[in-house]
């Protein structure tokens, strides 16, 4: 069997190359991400699914009393409201969770079975695939967390209307109460400074652990952190890392809580002012900066497992 | 143009020395078999033109450093590493979507057009698939790529006879066309043998004979020698001396065919054998 004799002379003619912008490969490799992982979206709409289920119910039995109490007594408005903040807020901690699993997982898995072998032969660079990697805790995430949140709340406010209308009362002071534009507006500030801005060293961070760690990268994300703060309650007896730590984690939500999920205007402009103008804000920024870059050096050289 | 050049390409892990100056030439339309044993460097020769792994040295593919433009190389060069490398979690349409989303000499039509060959559905996912079958499927991929340069390390890898001989008949008939290069390592050598138009054994991360096959034909030689006259063969110093059913076969390197004829049977050694042989010879330091 001599090669040359299968050779196909007559078609010497190479097919010329499509081009492929750096934005289509850019949208494939997120859509990769998407296939590979279908808990980005999933996970948040399950748990919007069973909230949306127990408030049905829950609101179909105890929503008209609510309002008559509510009624009668204007203190009492802020708990029609209550239910809200709830749903957001375990939407939003479902789609943190999947946030934080993805970032450690996502670039020790192409190690651990192989694929990493089979990604480096395609012709995406590795910044490509390092940031497209990155859109999904930084974009795509807080964008699917933002849209199942106002979608929820739409539809516990229209079931709520539908009962309160059965039961012969106005659903006005509901939507006086809510305020829905405002707090879309609010809930994106809070999308964009919390879960984007001010988390994004914590995602860079766990993605260069992920690319860096051969196994346990939850180990290796959380013990240096431990380490340095029992390091620093031995030898001097404080605490201040730990208590900086705390801050980072926490503070965040309090430095833009005010302007956040239910911030209606009004003092939060100083709020927001004095969150742009924290530095540590920008010095996280410039960390996770770093640390991308980091994470695109180490995805070049790395092997498989 | 060569495809690949090569000058004192070295590459060490800690102390140990994967690559220890490797030259080479391959010239465009070749298909070269990389001939080692585990340990020798032939995965991390691949790697480094592959632009997998950094370098010390001179290396060219397709004219380009693979270390630092290994995103424009791949748009010519396609590789399978391994066997059961595409992600187990990707479905058949997946990976044809993607492909086709990004990479710009796919051509799924003809990707469509092998997998029509098989029984991979659509809609399966790489796990649900038979090793032979993700084979089947990377190799489907891989010949719809129109590239220049195509690297194998170890594509057939545990796979049953039926699926290896398929695999390297579709390679040969679907896509070879004289013009693309193919460079490919394997432990099942008997199965290239023919299939090559060049040969390199590597050791210890050095190249210890490269050469073409038709050099191969005119150089090496294996000899059946009768009995009586085997102390006379040994007289032209064998390269190698072997005993099969009772009876020696003696290998000889540029000794004429016509001269060896008299002792006994002459014939082409495999490359198996020739492997031993100058394995042989490059353990004891060449003396023989």
């Amino acid at each position: 069997m001599n090669p040359e004799a299968n050779a196909a002379p007559e078609n010497m003619t190479a097919t010329p190359a499509r081009t492929v912008t750096q934005m289509q490969t850019f949208y494939w490799s997120v859509r990769r991400e998407l296939w590979e992982y279908r808990s980005v979206y999933v996970a948040p709409l399950a748990v919007a699914a069973v909230y949306l289920v127990a408030f049905l119910i829950s609101s179909s039995i105890r929503l008209p009393n609510q309002m008559r109490a509510a009624l009668a007594d204007a203190d009492k408005m802020k708990h029609l409201v209550v239910s809200y903040e709830f749903g957001a807020a375990a939407i939003l901690l479902a789609a943190m969770i999947v946030q934080l699993y993805y970032c450690l997982d996502s670039l020790q898995s192409e190690r651990r079975d192989r694929s990493i072998l089979f990604w480096k032969s395609m012709p995406v660079s590795d910044a490509m695939t390092v940031l497209s990697k990155a859109a999904i805790p930084f974009a795509v995430l807080p964008a699917v967390g933002f849209c199942i949140v106002l979608a929820t709340g739409l539809a516990m406010i229209l079931w709520s209307s539908v009962v309160l209308l059965v039961h012969g009362l106005s659903p006005a002071p509901l939507f006086t109460q809510l305020s829905l534009f405002d707090n879309a507006l609010g809930l994106l500030n809070h999308m964009l400074t919390v879960h984007i801005l001010w988390y994004a060293p914590l995602y860079a961070w766990l993605m260069f652990v992920s690319a860096w760690s051969k196994r346990a990268a939850l180990l290796w994300a959380v013990l240096p952190w431990f380490a340095v703060g029992i390091f620093e309650k031995i030898v001097f007896n404080t605490s201040y890392f730990a208590h900086w730590i705390q801050m980072r984690f926490v503070g965040g939500m309090n430095d833009s809580a005010s302007t956040g999920t239910m911030g209606t205007g009004g003092e939060s402009h100083e709020m927001a002012w004095q969150f742009w103008t924290t530095p540590g804000l920008w010095l996280g920024l410039a960390v996770a900066v770093c640390l991308l870059a980091a994470t695109v050096r180490i995805r070049r050289s790395r092997e498989a497992n | 143009m060569a495809c690949i050049e090569a000058r004192g390409v070295r590459k060490a892990y800690g102390a140990t020395r994967a690559l220890d100056g490797v030259d080479l030439r391959l010239e465009e339309g070749r298909i070269l078999g990389l001939i080692g044993p585990n340990g020798a460097g032939k995965t991390t020769a691949l790697n480094a033109i592959l632009g997998l792994t950094p370098y010390q040295g001179e290396l060219k593919v397709l004219g380009r450093d693979p270390w630092t433009e290994r995103d424009k190389l791949m748009r010519e060069v396609s590789f399978i590493a391994d066997v059961a490398v595409l992600p187990r979690w990707i479905r058949v349409w997946q990976v044809l979507d993607l492909l086709q989303g990004i990479h710009p000499r796919f051509d799924r039509a003809k990707a469509e057009g092998f997998l029509a060959k098989t029984t991979i559905q659509r809609k399966s996912k790489v796990r649900e698939l038979s090793k032979g079958m993700v084979a089947q499927l990377h190799l489907a991929l891989v010949m719809a790529i129109d590239a220049k340069l195509l690297v194998l390390d170890e594509p057939t890898l545990g796979l049953d006879i039926l699926y290896r001989k398929q695999f390297y008949d579709s390679l040969l008939n679907d896509y070879f066309d004289g013009r693309r290069t193919i460079v490919v390592t394997t432990h099942q050598v008997e199965e290239i043998q023919d299939v090559l138009t060049d040969l390199m054994f590597i050791h210890e991360g050095r190249i210890l004979l490269s050469c073409s096959m038709e050099e191969l034909t005119e150089r090496y030689a294996e000899v059946l020698v009768r009995p009586e006259q085997i102390g006379a063969a040994r007289a032209l110093k064998p390269m190698h001396e072997r005993q099969l059913f009772g009876q020696s076969i003696l290998m000889f390197d540029r000794v004429e065919r016509k001269q060896l004829a008299t002792f006994g049977e002459v014939r082409t050694p495999s490359i198996a054998d020739l492997f031993v042989a100058v394995m042989g010879t490059a353990g004891q330091g060449g003396a023989r």
